[in-house]
Protein backbone atom coordinates (compact mmCIF):
# COMPACT_ATOMS: atom_id res chain seq x y z
CA UNK A 1 0.00 0.00 0.00
CA UNK A 2 2.76 3.01 1.31
CA UNK A 3 5.21 1.50 -1.30
CA UNK A 4 2.62 3.25 -4.28
CA UNK A 5 3.54 6.68 -2.35
CA UNK A 6 7.40 6.06 -2.42
CA UNK A 7 7.74 7.41 -5.70
CA UNK A 8 5.65 10.78 -4.58
CA UNK A 9 8.95 11.11 -2.38
CA UNK A 10 11.38 10.39 -4.65
CA UNK A 11 9.60 13.00 -6.75
CA UNK A 12 9.40 15.71 -4.14
CA UNK A 13 13.10 15.28 -3.41
CA UNK A 14 13.96 15.72 -6.63
CA UNK A 15 12.38 18.52 -7.13
CA UNK A 16 13.57 20.01 -4.48
CA UNK A 17 16.94 19.35 -5.42
CA UNK A 18 16.00 20.34 -8.94
CA UNK A 19 15.18 23.79 -7.75
CA UNK A 20 18.05 24.89 -5.37
CA UNK A 21 20.51 23.49 -8.09
CA UNK A 22 18.64 26.48 -10.59
CA UNK A 23 18.82 28.76 -7.72
CA UNK A 24 22.81 28.03 -6.94
CA UNK A 25 23.60 27.93 -10.69
CA UNK A 26 22.13 31.19 -11.39
CA UNK A 27 23.82 32.27 -7.96
CA UNK A 28 27.18 31.53 -9.23
CA UNK A 29 26.83 32.41 -12.91
CA UNK A 30 25.03 35.26 -12.19
CA UNK A 31 27.77 37.44 -10.29
CA UNK A 32 26.78 40.03 -7.59
CA UNK A 33 27.24 43.61 -8.08
CA UNK A 34 25.07 45.40 -5.22
CA UNK A 35 24.22 48.47 -5.04
CA UNK A 36 22.37 51.17 -2.37
CA UNK A 37 19.74 52.29 -4.89
CA UNK A 38 19.45 49.09 -6.64
CA UNK A 39 18.75 46.88 -4.10
CA UNK A 40 15.76 49.24 -2.30
CA UNK A 41 12.14 47.94 -2.22
CA UNK A 42 10.98 48.88 -5.84
CA UNK A 43 8.52 51.62 -5.38
CA UNK A 44 7.97 53.31 -9.30
CA UNK A 45 10.62 55.42 -8.61
CA UNK A 46 10.20 56.76 -5.22
CA UNK A 47 12.12 56.38 -2.24
CA UNK A 48 10.28 53.41 -0.22
CA UNK A 49 9.37 55.58 2.63
CA UNK A 50 7.73 52.90 5.25
CA UNK A 51 7.39 49.26 5.96
CA UNK A 52 5.43 47.30 3.49
CA UNK A 53 4.36 44.86 6.23
CA UNK A 54 1.37 47.74 6.74
CA UNK A 55 -1.99 46.19 8.35
CA UNK A 56 -4.54 44.80 5.25
CA UNK A 57 -8.25 44.71 4.81
CA UNK A 58 -10.27 42.71 7.57
CA UNK A 59 -12.10 41.56 4.09
CA UNK A 60 -8.93 39.14 3.51
CA UNK A 61 -9.45 37.54 7.04
CA UNK A 62 -12.89 36.87 6.50
CA UNK A 63 -12.25 35.03 3.11
CA UNK A 64 -9.69 33.02 4.74
CA UNK A 65 -12.41 32.36 7.42
CA UNK A 66 -15.36 31.42 4.87
CA UNK A 67 -12.63 29.83 3.18
CA UNK A 68 -12.21 26.59 6.07
CA UNK A 69 -15.66 25.95 6.00
CA UNK A 70 -16.17 25.55 2.83
CA UNK A 71 -12.92 23.41 2.08
CA UNK A 72 -14.31 21.24 5.36
CA UNK A 73 -17.28 20.68 3.38
CA UNK A 74 -15.24 19.27 0.46
CA UNK A 75 -13.75 17.31 2.66
CA UNK A 76 -16.97 15.92 3.86
CA UNK A 77 -18.07 15.64 0.35
CA UNK A 78 -15.16 13.76 -0.92
CA UNK A 79 -15.89 10.15 0.96
CA UNK A 80 -19.41 10.74 0.24
CA UNK A 81 -19.29 11.01 -3.31
CA UNK A 82 -17.50 7.61 -3.68
CA UNK A 83 -19.84 5.88 -1.48
CA UNK A 84 -22.75 7.44 -3.14
CA UNK A 85 -23.82 3.95 -5.23
CA UNK A 86 -23.44 1.95 -1.72
CA UNK A 87 -25.11 4.08 1.27
CA UNK A 88 -28.56 4.19 0.24
CA UNK A 89 -31.31 6.88 0.60
CA UNK A 90 -30.46 6.99 4.17
CA UNK A 91 -26.73 7.99 3.53
CA UNK A 92 -28.22 10.54 0.65
CA UNK A 93 -30.71 12.49 2.74
CA UNK A 94 -28.15 12.38 6.03
CA UNK A 95 -25.53 14.63 3.67
CA UNK A 96 -28.28 16.62 2.09
CA UNK A 97 -29.59 17.78 5.61
CA UNK A 98 -25.73 18.48 6.32
CA UNK A 99 -25.43 20.67 2.46
CA UNK A 100 -28.97 22.26 3.30
CA UNK A 101 -27.60 23.70 6.88
CA UNK A 102 -24.41 24.77 5.21
CA UNK A 103 -26.78 26.18 2.11
CA UNK A 104 -28.39 28.33 4.70
CA UNK A 105 -25.38 29.45 5.92
CA UNK A 106 -24.15 30.10 3.26
CA UNK A 107 -27.47 32.31 2.20
CA UNK A 108 -26.42 33.99 5.59
CA UNK A 109 -23.25 35.44 5.08
CA UNK A 110 -24.73 36.52 1.75
CA UNK A 111 -27.58 38.50 2.85
CA UNK A 112 -25.02 40.13 5.54
CA UNK A 113 -23.13 41.20 2.81
CA UNK A 114 -19.84 38.73 3.82
CA UNK A 115 -19.47 38.27 0.58
CA UNK A 116 -19.72 41.85 -0.86
CA UNK A 117 -16.20 43.49 -2.16
CA UNK A 118 -17.61 47.43 -2.77
CA UNK B 1 20.07 -3.40 -0.86
CA UNK B 2 20.63 -3.88 -4.61
CA UNK B 3 17.67 -4.13 -5.25
CA UNK B 4 16.09 -1.29 -3.71
CA UNK B 5 19.27 0.81 -5.11
CA UNK B 6 17.82 -0.47 -8.53
CA UNK B 7 13.89 0.19 -8.02
CA UNK B 8 15.22 3.85 -6.82
CA UNK B 9 17.17 4.53 -9.50
CA UNK B 10 13.71 3.25 -11.97
CA UNK B 11 12.05 5.52 -10.56
CA UNK B 12 14.65 8.67 -10.59
CA UNK B 13 14.54 7.31 -14.35
CA UNK B 14 10.46 7.60 -15.09
CA UNK B 15 10.77 11.18 -12.80
CA UNK B 16 13.21 11.94 -15.25
CA UNK B 17 11.35 11.37 -18.41
CA UNK B 18 8.21 13.23 -16.90
CA UNK B 19 9.96 15.93 -15.96
CA UNK B 20 12.34 16.65 -18.94
CA UNK B 21 9.64 16.56 -21.51
CA UNK B 22 7.51 18.99 -19.23
CA UNK B 23 9.88 21.20 -19.01
CA UNK B 24 10.61 21.71 -22.99
CA UNK B 25 6.78 22.25 -23.05
CA UNK B 26 6.84 24.77 -20.96
CA UNK B 27 9.61 26.26 -22.60
CA UNK B 28 7.25 25.85 -25.67
CA UNK B 29 4.26 26.93 -24.38
CA UNK B 30 5.36 30.33 -23.75
CA UNK B 31 7.12 30.53 -27.38
CA UNK B 32 3.35 29.69 -28.37
CA UNK B 33 1.90 32.10 -26.20
CA UNK B 34 3.92 34.88 -27.60
CA UNK B 35 3.27 34.11 -31.36
CA UNK B 36 -0.47 33.40 -30.94
CA UNK B 37 -0.52 36.61 -29.45
CA UNK B 38 1.50 37.99 -31.66
CA UNK B 39 -1.04 36.46 -34.71
CA UNK B 40 -3.94 38.01 -32.96
CA UNK B 41 -2.70 41.32 -32.72
CA UNK B 42 -1.38 41.18 -36.31
CA UNK B 43 2.63 40.85 -35.12
CA UNK B 44 4.59 38.19 -35.80
CA UNK B 45 6.25 37.25 -32.78
CA UNK B 46 9.15 36.16 -32.04
CA UNK B 47 11.26 35.30 -35.02
CA UNK B 48 14.87 35.93 -34.29
CA UNK B 49 16.45 33.22 -32.59
CA UNK B 50 16.60 30.04 -34.79
CA UNK B 51 14.57 28.92 -37.67
CA UNK B 52 11.40 31.13 -36.91
CA UNK B 53 12.39 31.58 -33.20
CA UNK B 54 12.26 28.43 -32.40
CA UNK B 55 14.83 28.51 -30.15
CA UNK B 56 13.26 31.85 -28.48
CA UNK B 57 12.72 29.84 -25.02
CA UNK B 58 16.45 28.29 -24.85
CA UNK B 59 18.04 31.95 -25.62
CA UNK B 60 15.45 33.28 -22.56
CA UNK B 61 16.29 30.64 -20.37
CA UNK B 62 20.40 31.22 -20.57
CA UNK B 63 19.51 35.06 -20.47
CA UNK B 64 17.83 34.55 -17.15
CA UNK B 65 20.61 32.27 -15.68
CA UNK B 66 23.57 34.35 -16.42
CA UNK B 67 21.22 37.43 -14.80
CA UNK B 68 22.11 38.82 -10.88
CA UNK B 69 20.02 37.67 -8.29
CA UNK B 70 19.00 40.90 -6.64
CA UNK B 71 18.13 40.55 -3.16
CA UNK B 72 16.43 43.54 -1.76
CA UNK B 73 18.22 45.19 1.24
CA UNK B 74 15.01 45.17 3.41
CA UNK B 75 13.95 41.22 2.58
CA UNK B 76 14.12 38.50 4.49
CA UNK B 77 17.02 37.14 2.26
CA UNK B 78 16.45 32.93 3.19
CA UNK B 79 12.68 33.53 2.59
CA UNK B 80 13.37 35.48 -0.54
CA UNK B 81 15.31 32.62 -2.09
CA UNK B 82 13.16 29.65 -0.88
CA UNK B 83 9.85 31.05 -2.02
CA UNK B 84 10.48 30.43 -5.62
CA UNK B 85 11.11 26.93 -4.57
CA UNK B 86 8.49 26.60 -3.04
CA UNK B 87 6.15 27.60 -5.61
CA UNK B 88 7.96 24.96 -8.12
CA UNK B 89 8.13 21.85 -6.00
CA UNK B 90 3.82 21.77 -6.05
CA UNK B 91 3.26 22.40 -9.38
CA UNK B 92 6.00 19.42 -10.12
CA UNK B 93 4.97 16.98 -7.74
CA UNK B 94 1.36 16.97 -8.69
CA UNK B 95 2.33 15.25 -12.00
CA UNK B 96 3.40 12.29 -10.01
CA UNK B 97 -0.35 10.89 -10.41
CA UNK B 98 -0.74 11.97 -13.70
CA UNK B 99 -1.69 8.83 -15.77
CA UNK B 100 -0.48 9.80 -19.31
CA UNK B 101 -1.96 6.44 -20.93
CA UNK B 102 -3.92 3.28 -19.49
CA UNK B 103 -0.92 2.27 -17.20
CA UNK B 104 1.47 5.03 -18.00
CA UNK B 105 1.80 6.68 -14.31
CA UNK B 106 4.23 7.13 -11.92
CA UNK B 107 2.23 5.96 -8.88
CA UNK B 108 -1.23 4.92 -9.19
CA UNK B 109 -2.27 6.11 -6.02
CA UNK B 110 -5.86 5.10 -4.96
CA UNK B 111 -6.23 8.83 -3.33
CA UNK B 112 -4.76 10.27 -6.59
CA UNK B 113 -7.75 13.37 -6.79
CA UNK B 114 -7.15 13.75 -3.46
CA UNK B 115 -3.41 14.23 -3.51
CA UNK B 116 -4.07 16.32 -6.48
CA UNK B 117 -6.38 18.66 -4.57
CA UNK B 118 -3.35 19.02 -1.15
CA UNK B 119 -0.63 19.68 -3.69
CA UNK B 120 -2.59 22.26 -5.60
CA UNK B 121 -3.39 24.16 -2.04
CA UNK B 122 0.28 24.42 -1.42
CA UNK B 123 1.04 26.18 -4.07
CA UNK B 124 -0.11 29.29 -2.44
CA UNK B 125 2.60 29.30 -0.03
CA UNK B 126 5.29 30.06 -2.23
CA UNK B 127 3.42 33.07 -3.36
CA UNK B 128 2.60 34.27 -0.06
CA UNK B 129 6.18 34.16 1.31
CA UNK B 130 7.45 35.57 -1.79
CA UNK B 131 5.25 38.78 -1.48
CA UNK B 132 5.89 38.44 2.40
CA UNK B 133 9.88 38.09 2.18
CA UNK B 134 9.89 41.18 -0.63
CA UNK B 135 9.39 43.55 1.58
CA UNK B 136 7.59 45.91 -1.10
CA UNK B 137 4.77 47.72 -1.00
CA UNK B 138 3.26 45.81 -4.74
CA UNK B 139 4.39 42.47 -3.82
CA UNK B 140 2.77 42.44 -0.44
CA UNK B 141 -0.43 43.43 -2.33
CA UNK B 142 0.07 40.94 -5.03
CA UNK B 143 0.61 38.41 -2.32
CA UNK B 144 -2.62 38.88 -0.83
CA UNK B 145 -4.60 39.50 -3.72
CA UNK B 146 -3.19 36.28 -4.46
CA UNK B 147 -3.89 34.61 -1.60
CA UNK B 148 -7.62 35.21 -1.33
CA UNK B 149 -8.20 34.69 -4.81
CA UNK B 150 -6.84 31.39 -4.43
CA UNK B 151 -8.78 30.42 -2.11
CA UNK B 152 -11.84 31.53 -3.43
CA UNK B 153 -11.93 29.82 -6.14
CA UNK B 154 -10.64 26.77 -4.71
CA UNK B 155 -13.95 25.81 -3.03
CA UNK B 156 -15.71 26.11 -6.55
CA UNK B 157 -13.08 23.69 -7.65
CA UNK B 158 -13.25 20.95 -5.38
CA UNK B 159 -16.81 21.08 -5.95
CA UNK B 160 -16.76 20.15 -9.17
CA UNK B 161 -14.32 17.51 -8.28
CA UNK B 162 -16.72 16.16 -5.64
CA UNK B 163 -19.36 15.95 -9.07
CA UNK B 164 -16.53 13.90 -10.98
CA UNK B 165 -16.09 11.55 -8.31
CA UNK B 166 -19.96 10.77 -7.56
CA UNK B 167 -19.82 10.25 -11.28
CA UNK B 168 -16.97 7.61 -11.51
CA UNK B 169 -16.95 6.67 -7.80
CA UNK B 170 -12.98 6.84 -7.78
CA UNK B 171 -10.48 8.93 -6.59
CA UNK B 172 -8.25 7.12 -8.73
CA UNK B 173 -7.33 9.18 -11.94
CA UNK B 174 -6.57 5.86 -14.23
CA UNK B 175 -10.30 4.39 -13.05
CA UNK B 176 -12.10 8.05 -13.58
CA UNK B 177 -11.00 8.09 -17.27
CA UNK B 178 -11.97 4.15 -17.60
CA UNK B 179 -15.28 5.64 -16.17
CA UNK B 180 -15.40 7.15 -19.33
CA UNK B 181 -15.10 4.83 -21.51
CA UNK B 182 -18.11 3.78 -24.27
CA UNK B 183 -17.62 6.68 -26.74
CA UNK B 184 -17.53 10.57 -26.76
CA UNK B 185 -20.92 10.66 -25.20
CA UNK B 186 -20.09 9.35 -22.03
CA UNK B 187 -17.34 11.77 -21.51
CA UNK B 188 -18.05 13.90 -18.33
CA UNK B 189 -18.25 16.80 -20.20
CA UNK B 190 -22.30 16.23 -21.18
CA UNK B 191 -23.57 14.99 -17.58
CA UNK B 192 -21.24 17.35 -16.16
CA UNK B 193 -21.54 20.40 -18.72
CA UNK B 194 -21.65 22.90 -15.62
CA UNK B 195 -19.22 21.65 -13.21
CA UNK B 196 -16.74 21.49 -16.72
CA UNK B 197 -17.49 24.93 -17.14
CA UNK B 198 -16.97 25.96 -13.26
CA UNK B 199 -13.82 23.42 -13.16
CA UNK B 200 -12.59 25.23 -16.49
CA UNK B 201 -13.08 28.88 -15.18
CA UNK B 202 -11.70 28.57 -11.56
CA UNK B 203 -8.54 26.37 -13.07
CA UNK B 204 -8.09 30.04 -15.12
CA UNK B 205 -8.08 31.94 -11.71
CA UNK B 206 -6.34 28.76 -9.68
CA UNK B 207 -3.24 29.74 -12.45
CA UNK B 208 -3.20 33.41 -11.93
CA UNK B 209 -3.99 33.65 -15.76
CA UNK B 210 -5.89 36.29 -17.76
CA UNK B 211 -9.02 37.58 -17.37
CA UNK B 212 -8.20 36.90 -13.63
CA UNK B 213 -4.53 37.91 -13.50
CA UNK B 214 -4.87 40.29 -10.79
CA UNK B 215 -2.26 39.17 -8.89
CA UNK B 216 0.36 40.55 -11.38
CA UNK B 217 -1.67 43.37 -12.94
CA UNK B 218 0.91 45.04 -14.12
CA UNK B 219 -1.12 48.06 -15.05
CA UNK B 220 -1.78 48.30 -11.30
CA UNK B 221 0.84 46.45 -8.65
CA UNK B 222 3.57 46.40 -11.91
CA UNK B 223 4.06 42.42 -11.42
CA UNK B 224 2.86 41.32 -7.93
CA UNK B 225 4.37 39.13 -5.74
CA UNK B 226 7.08 38.60 -7.94
CA UNK B 227 8.11 42.30 -8.37
CA UNK B 228 11.59 42.09 -6.81
CA UNK B 229 12.90 39.09 -8.32
CA UNK B 230 15.27 38.89 -11.03
CA UNK B 231 17.36 36.54 -12.74
CA UNK B 232 16.43 32.46 -11.49
CA UNK B 233 13.70 33.12 -9.26
CA UNK B 234 11.70 35.01 -11.84
CA UNK B 235 12.70 31.67 -14.07
CA UNK B 236 11.14 29.66 -11.52
CA UNK B 237 7.74 31.86 -10.49
CA UNK B 238 7.65 31.58 -14.62
CA UNK B 239 8.13 27.65 -14.85
CA UNK B 240 5.65 27.04 -11.74
CA UNK B 241 2.97 29.15 -13.43
CA UNK B 242 3.32 27.45 -16.69
CA UNK B 243 3.76 23.87 -14.80
CA UNK B 244 0.43 24.68 -13.20
CA UNK B 245 -1.81 25.77 -16.95
CA UNK B 246 -0.33 22.51 -18.40
CA UNK B 247 -1.20 20.69 -15.40
CA UNK B 248 -4.74 22.31 -15.34
CA UNK B 249 -5.07 21.65 -18.94
CA UNK B 250 -4.66 17.79 -18.37
CA UNK B 251 -6.84 17.67 -15.64
CA UNK B 252 -9.56 19.05 -17.71
CA UNK B 253 -8.66 16.54 -20.17
CA UNK B 254 -9.04 13.62 -17.58
CA UNK B 255 -11.30 14.70 -15.42
CA UNK B 256 -14.22 15.73 -18.62
CA UNK B 257 -13.16 14.78 -21.86
CA UNK B 258 -12.31 11.10 -21.65
CA UNK B 259 -8.24 11.51 -20.92
CA UNK B 260 -6.44 8.91 -23.70
CA UNK B 261 -9.78 7.89 -24.83
CA UNK B 262 -10.01 8.16 -28.75
CA UNK B 263 -13.39 10.24 -29.78
CA UNK B 264 -14.18 8.21 -32.74
CA UNK B 265 -14.74 5.09 -29.75
CA UNK B 266 -17.54 3.33 -30.96
CA UNK B 267 -18.08 4.06 -34.17
CA UNK B 268 -18.51 1.57 -36.65
CA UNK B 269 -15.35 2.36 -39.28
CA UNK B 270 -14.12 5.86 -38.08
CA UNK B 271 -12.82 3.67 -34.91
CA UNK B 272 -10.92 1.39 -37.23
CA UNK B 273 -9.12 3.95 -39.03
CA UNK B 274 -8.04 6.32 -35.78
CA UNK B 275 -6.92 2.75 -33.78
CA UNK B 276 -3.43 3.33 -34.49
CA UNK B 277 -3.03 6.54 -32.68
CA UNK B 278 -1.94 5.97 -29.46
CA UNK B 279 -3.73 6.67 -26.37
CA UNK B 280 -0.97 9.67 -25.15
CA UNK B 281 -1.73 11.52 -28.79
CA UNK B 282 -5.18 12.01 -28.01
CA UNK B 283 -4.44 13.20 -24.64
CA UNK B 284 -1.71 15.35 -25.57
CA UNK B 285 -4.28 17.11 -28.55
CA UNK B 286 -6.73 17.77 -26.29
CA UNK B 287 -4.21 19.36 -23.42
CA UNK B 288 -3.22 21.34 -26.35
CA UNK B 289 -6.38 22.55 -27.07
CA UNK B 290 -7.37 23.60 -23.44
CA UNK B 291 -3.71 25.53 -23.47
CA UNK B 292 -4.38 26.83 -26.44
CA UNK B 293 -7.83 28.91 -24.92
CA UNK B 294 -5.54 29.71 -22.25
CA UNK B 295 -3.47 31.77 -24.85
CA UNK B 296 -6.58 33.13 -26.75
CA UNK B 297 -8.86 34.18 -23.73
CA UNK B 298 -5.63 35.72 -22.26
CA UNK B 299 -5.26 37.63 -25.86
CA UNK B 300 -9.17 38.75 -25.97
CA UNK B 301 -10.71 39.62 -22.82
CA UNK B 302 -9.80 42.52 -20.20
CA UNK B 303 -8.33 41.93 -16.41
CA UNK B 304 -11.11 41.31 -14.12
CA UNK B 305 -12.04 44.02 -11.03
CA UNK B 306 -11.21 42.89 -7.76
CA UNK B 307 -14.25 43.01 -6.59
CA UNK B 308 -15.92 41.62 -10.02
CA UNK B 309 -13.56 38.64 -9.45
CA UNK B 310 -14.87 37.88 -5.70
CA UNK B 311 -18.55 37.77 -7.00
CA UNK B 312 -17.75 35.54 -9.57
CA UNK B 313 -16.17 32.99 -7.14
CA UNK B 314 -18.21 33.21 -4.47
CA UNK B 315 -21.74 34.19 -5.51
CA UNK B 316 -22.16 32.22 -9.28
CA UNK B 317 -19.13 29.30 -9.85
CA UNK B 318 -20.13 28.02 -5.80
CA UNK B 319 -24.22 27.93 -6.38
CA UNK B 320 -24.11 26.34 -9.87
CA UNK B 321 -21.33 23.41 -8.04
CA UNK B 322 -23.80 23.19 -4.83
CA UNK B 323 -26.89 23.13 -7.20
CA UNK B 324 -25.52 20.54 -9.54
CA UNK B 325 -23.94 18.25 -7.23
CA UNK B 326 -27.29 18.01 -5.40
CA UNK B 327 -28.89 16.95 -9.91
CA UNK B 328 -26.27 14.54 -9.68
CA UNK B 329 -26.95 13.05 -6.47
CA UNK B 330 -30.39 12.59 -7.44
CA UNK B 331 -29.86 11.16 -10.86
CA UNK B 332 -27.07 8.69 -9.31
CA UNK B 333 -29.82 7.79 -7.19
CA UNK B 334 -32.61 7.17 -9.53
CA UNK B 335 -30.40 4.74 -11.89
CA UNK B 336 -30.98 7.68 -14.52
CA UNK B 337 -29.87 6.48 -18.22
CA UNK B 338 -27.91 7.36 -20.19
CA UNK B 339 -24.64 8.56 -17.69
CA UNK B 340 -26.12 6.61 -14.75
CA UNK B 341 -27.95 3.69 -15.48
CA UNK B 342 -25.99 1.25 -13.15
Amino acid sequence: MLEHYFPILVFVAMAFAFGIVLVTAGRLSGGRNPDSEKNSPYECGFSPFESARLPFDVRFYLVAILFIIFDLETAFLFPWALAIRTIGWFGFIAMALFLGLLVIGFIYEWKKGALEWE
Amino acid sequence: MFDQLQTLIWIIIKITVIVLPLLILVAYVTYAERKVIGYIQVRVGPNRVGLKGLLQPFADLIKLVFKEIVVPSRSNPYLFIIAPILSLVPALIAWAVVPFSDGLVLSNINAGVLFLFAVSSLSVYGVLVAGWASNSKYAMFGALRSAAQTVSYEIAMGFSLVGVLMAAGSMNLSQIVAAQSGGIWQWYFLPLLPLFVVFWISGIAETNRAPFDLVEGESEIVAGFHVEYSGVGFALFFLAEYASMVLISVLLSLFFLGGWLSPFEGIPGIEKLFAWIPGFAWLFIKTAFFLFVYIWIRATFPRYRYDQLMRLGWKVLIPVTLVWIAVLGILIKCHCPPWFAI
